[in-house]
């Protein structure tokens, strides 16, 4: 038999669950970045404490290692340098075509660096959190990547920190192309019964597609998203599903996302 | 008086290790890569909180705890609440019933009690239509998170019972010497 004091604290937390679920989603968007923003001052010390951690470690790098490490760099500089320039020709180039098709012309897009405070505390999302928010110019559906590609989009944003939904989510879906078919498909979420957080299942494929494992996949432009030609990942395998009526594809992202630190927001 | 003090000054020890937990369980990345999911650490302060306390620390701790937990996921605000006070309320309903000083019995709690809140909330949310990723991968984690809040809750005892036991001193035992009673040695 249940004792009063535990009917009534059921009773009240019940209450209580049932006017959180029923808020308003903008209503809840922003209690939930009030709470979350209790958090600051342990996310600050905990990059505080991370610096210290980084300046130690790179104290002990021998000269040697240092020095080799600037050539490397400066090569590697160089190199992009020339891509750059050659990049920048191409845009020059496109812009004039595009002037002489009159076709819209494309903006640019701008980088914002970030970097990862949080992860997701439950195991059924895949999201993110970065310290970049509504005061430095960010606004929900805006493409977040990492060097080796896309790794998703963002969701809520606060003031100071935005939530960054990955790919692999049911809420991200991307609009891709494979690079080599042409063939255009929708990346949904990780692939079912599998322990490799970095597959995902690319569906929505032709019947008779002629995908095969290796061939690259970037995003298609379609959807108004993801800007078109951001890198995503690779093909692993791929299926006949729907008796026979569609295929699905196994994609490896290209980006690590359990290790990522640092990631780069693109806007318009 | 004595006793207020000692609820009071525990219930805050509580809540703030549950707000610290929360932001470990989000901001460490070493037992997350090294076990695939996140360390889930709310439920075996629970079990201490349920095995230690009264109903309203349980409330309070699960209301506050579900709701930094949902703060800092993509979870629907509140989910987490429930299946926290739920698991609370139900241990210690049955306190009086299970060997809470042995560590196997406190493993045993929190295993059940780490399984059983992941698997509460992960029906709350279906069952307000959200789509997860909650599939067959899903049961190992899931084993995973239990496993680990078991091994937890022995721990949890053992490091808030001490905290607890520095915050508050305990009471002073009044010796049984009394200077009416002497006994004076002498003529008289």
């Amino acid at each position: 038999m249940l004792k009063q004091q535990h009917l009534v604290s059921v009773a009240v937390m019940l209450l209580l669950a049932m006017v959180l679920f029923n808020l308003p989603e903008q209503v809840a968007i922003r209690i939930k970045a009030g709470i979350g923003g209790l958090f600051l001052p342990l996310f600050g010390l905990a990059a505080a404490g991370q610096t210290v951690v980084d300046s130690g470690v790179s104290a002990t790098v021998p000269r040697r290692a240092l020095l080799r490490e600037l050539a490397n760099t400066r090569a590697e500089n160089q190199q992009l340098a020339v891509r750059a320039m050659q990049g920048e020709e191409a845009l020059r180039e496109n812009e004039r075509l595009r002037q002489l098709l009159g076709w819209q012309k494309q903006s640019p897009w701008n980088i914002k660096l970030a970097r990862v405070i949080a992860r997701d505390t439950a195991a059924w999302w895949r999201t993110l959190r970065i310290d970049l928010g509504t005061r430095d110019g960010l606004r929900p559906g805006l493409p977040v990547l990492v060097r080796e590609g896309l790794i998703g989009k963002t969701g809520d944003v606060a003031l100071t920190t935005s939530e960054v939904i990955l790919i692999g989510d049911p809420n991200c879906r991307v609009a891709v192309l494979v690079r080599e078919t042409g063939e255009m498909g929708v990346l949904l979420g990780m692939s079912e019964g599998v322990f490799d957080h970095r597959l995902v299942d690319l569906s929505h494929l032709p019947r008779n597609s002629s995908v095969k494992p290796g061939q690259t996949v970037y995003t298609s432009g379609l959807g108004g998203v993801f800007p078109a030609g951001l890198p995503v990942g690779t093909i692993v395998d791929s299926r006949s599903v729907g008796y026979g009526l569609y295929t699905e594809a196994r994609v490896r992202l290209a980006a690590d996302t359990s290790k990522t630190r640092e990631v780069a927001v693109l806007f318009p | 008086m004595k006793e207020i003090l000692i609820n009071n000054a525990l219930t805050f020890l509580l809540l703030l290790t549950a707000f610290v937990a929360v932001f470990l369980q989000a901001a460490w990345d070493f037992p997350r890569n090294l076990l695939g999911v996140p360390l889930n650490l709310l439920p075996p302060l629970m079990v201490f909180a349920a095995f230690r306390t009264g109903v309203t620390t349980i409330s309070l701790l699960a209301g506050l705890g579900g709701l930094f937990t949902d703060a800092l996921s993509a979870n629907p605000l509140g989910v987490s609440m429930l299946p926290l006070l739920w698991v609370g309320l139900a241990i210690h309903h049955w306190r009086e019933l299970i060997l809470q000083e042995f560590a196997y019995a406190r493993f045993i709690v929190g295993f059940i009690a780490s399984a059983a809140a992941p698997l509460l909330t992960l029906i709350i949310i279906m069952t307000l239509g959200k789509r997860t990723l909650a599939g067959w991968a899903f049961v190992w984690q899931w084993m995973i998170m239990a496993l680990t809040g078991g091994l937890l809750t022995p721990l949890s005892f053992w490091l808030l019972d001490a905290a607890a036991e520095r915050l508050v001193p305990g009471p002073v035992v009044r010796p049984s010497f009394r200077p009416d009673r002497e006994i004076k040695r002498g003529r008289y």
